[in-house]
């Protein structure tokens, strides 16, 4: 694991979001109401940078005519397909598609109805030291 | 030793043509310098007419993000709207050799004013050669008809089809009629004649029929996945109306639509042509036969079965010439040609997908 500097902490203030280089790799950095997250800007799914997706919650329903968002902020929208990250781990809320990711393991969240995908975004520890935003990678 | 490092590198650096890019008009009167005096007033007085009953919005479950990708909005105009950014999100990164030009903005094609219709069509024309392709020589333009009006349609696929710029000639997948029925047949004759092959993309809602057989869908996972059901649609009528019989030389590309419906509706139709050939006796071949030999397939949105590889044997069926990369960019549902397959192709199989099909097909070099 290695810590990388990325830029002072008031660069990167709540509701904003960057990005950076770190050992060859594109970063996307935001900051939502003042938690920190980090994932590779690559959505696993097409391609796209995530950087740009909308930071929103998740939509859940116990059946038809029950729409609830829940969750505000926890999720990263990808600008293309609009496959949803959760942002503090990183995992997709996708349904699973083809044999060869199914092999991932699928957890069920206590009262979700929706099932996790196996495609995950690639995240890093963020942390503010000193005023300085930190990302440490593996 | 350096020949599969040399391998590896061309395959990544593949050049790609992508049919189906869409141009926008940055500011809302980018059409009026390319209308006669007559029509500018009229644009200017009475706009444009789409067929359905909302004019700012469109009808039905309609669109994920207005339909575009998120991060594709410049700092001004809408998204596609801008040629730079066109070049550094999509033509440099993705190596296009060739891009082709659906324009569907406020052309002729929903237009139900048989003058302006034809006027409108005219100037999205010579737009997309003044902004587009003169700006951009990977681009290329597809010519924008008044399809409700087939003489007038004639007389622009006649106007433009010497110019090697435009390659095809677009045609909407939402009709008023079935495109097999005769009264759409001397646009076949002109796009024979020019030798340009016809390309069929969904607009908004020409004709003003529900998008599906059974009424308006309710979601827009409805709504998207029926662009399949009219391609469909389409695709028997063409053959069973006999226009591949009476036109031997059209060639269709169906955009946008899907591709691994193709063998289930070639076996359906042949199946029952057995038992009713005598209600079709202008067709001399059985319909399965007909869609191999005049119907193209583009890529995006490609299907992702559970198995990825089922797709290699339904393209099996179809022919691995047949099927053309498009990546719908700027829409949200783009397809990085990177991503978009996820099942194992020969390195001949991709040539002819990503390159070689699009390249023989619109006759581009």
């Amino acid at each position: 694991m290695s810590r990388h500097v990325v830029c002072s902490a008031d660069e990167l203030p709540p509701g904003s979001r960057r990005t950076a280089f770190v050992d060859g790799r594109e970063i996307a950095l935001f900051n939502v109401d003042g938690r920190l997250h980090a994932l590779l800007n690559r959505c696993p799914h097409g391609g796209a940078r995530i950087c740009t997706g909308v930071v929103t919650g998740i939509a859940q329903s116990s059946g038809p005519g029950d729409y609830r968002l829940e969750r505000h902020g926890e999720f990263l929208r990808c600008p293309w397909h609009g496959w949803e990250f959760e942002l503090a781990t990183g995992q997709s809320w996708c349904d699973p598609r083809t044999t060869r990711l199914r092999s991932y393991d699928v957890k069920r969240e206590p009262g979700a109805s929706l099932v996790k995908g196996p495609y995950v975004a690639e995240r890093f520890p963020v942390v503010i030291e000193n005023d300085y935003v930190v990302v440490e990678t593996r | 030793m350096n020949a599969p490092f040399l391998e590896q590198q061309a395959r990544q650096t593949l050049a790609v043509v992508d049919c189906d890019i869409h141009p926008a008009h940055r500011t809302p009167g980018e059409l009026l310098p390319y209308l006669e005096p007559r029509w500018r007033e009229h644009y200017q007085t009475y706009g444009v007419h789409v067929r359905q009953a909302l004019s700012s919005t469109l009808m039905y479950p309609r669109m994920m993000a207005a339909g575009m990708r998120t991060d594709a909005l410049p700092s001004a105009g809408p998204a596609g709207s801008d040629l730079d950014m066109l070049r550094k999100q999509h033509l440099d990164p993705v190596n296009v050799e060739f891009g082709l030009l659906m324009a569907l903005s406020k052309g002729g094609m929903e237009e139900r004013n048989p003058e302006f219709a034809a006027a409108m069509s005219r100037a999205t024309n010579d737009w997309q050669i003044d902004h587009w392709v003169r700006q951009e020589p990977r681009l290329r333009a597809g010519i924008v008809v008044p399809q409700e009006f087939p003489e007038a349609a004639v007389t622009e696929i006649e106007r433009c089809a010497a110019d090697r710029r435009y390659v095809q000639i677009m045609l909407s997948s939402r009709p008023s009629d079935p495109l097999g029925h005769p009264r759409y047949w001397p646009i076949y004759a002109a796009a024979e004649r020019a030798g340009l092959p016809i390309g069929l993309h969904p607009v908004g809602y020409n004709g003003g029929h529900p998008s599906t057989g059974s009424g308006w869908p309710t979601y827009y996972l409805q709504e998207h996945y029926v662009f399949v059901a009219c391609m469909e649609a389409l695709a028997a009528s063409f053959i069973v109306g006999g226009v591949f019989e009476r036109f031997p030389g059209l060639k269709v590309v169906l955009v946008e639509g899907g591709f691994a419906w193709a063998p289930a509706l070639a076996w359906r139709m042949d199946k029952h042509f057995d038992k009713f050939r005598k209600e079709v006796p202008h067709l001399k071949q059985r319909p399965s036969e007909y869609l191999r030999r005049h119907i193209w397939w583009t890529t995006q949105p490609i299907e992702e079965p559970e198995h990825a590889r089922h797709l290699v044997e339904i393209i099996d069926w179809i022919g691995w010439d047949r099927l053309l990369y498009s990546s719908d960019y700027p829409h949200w549902d783009y397809d990085n040609p990177s991503f978009s397959f996820k099942f194992p192709m020969t390195e001949t199989q991709r040539r002819k997908i990503f390159r070689d099909n699009a390249m023989a097909l619109y006759r581009l070099s």
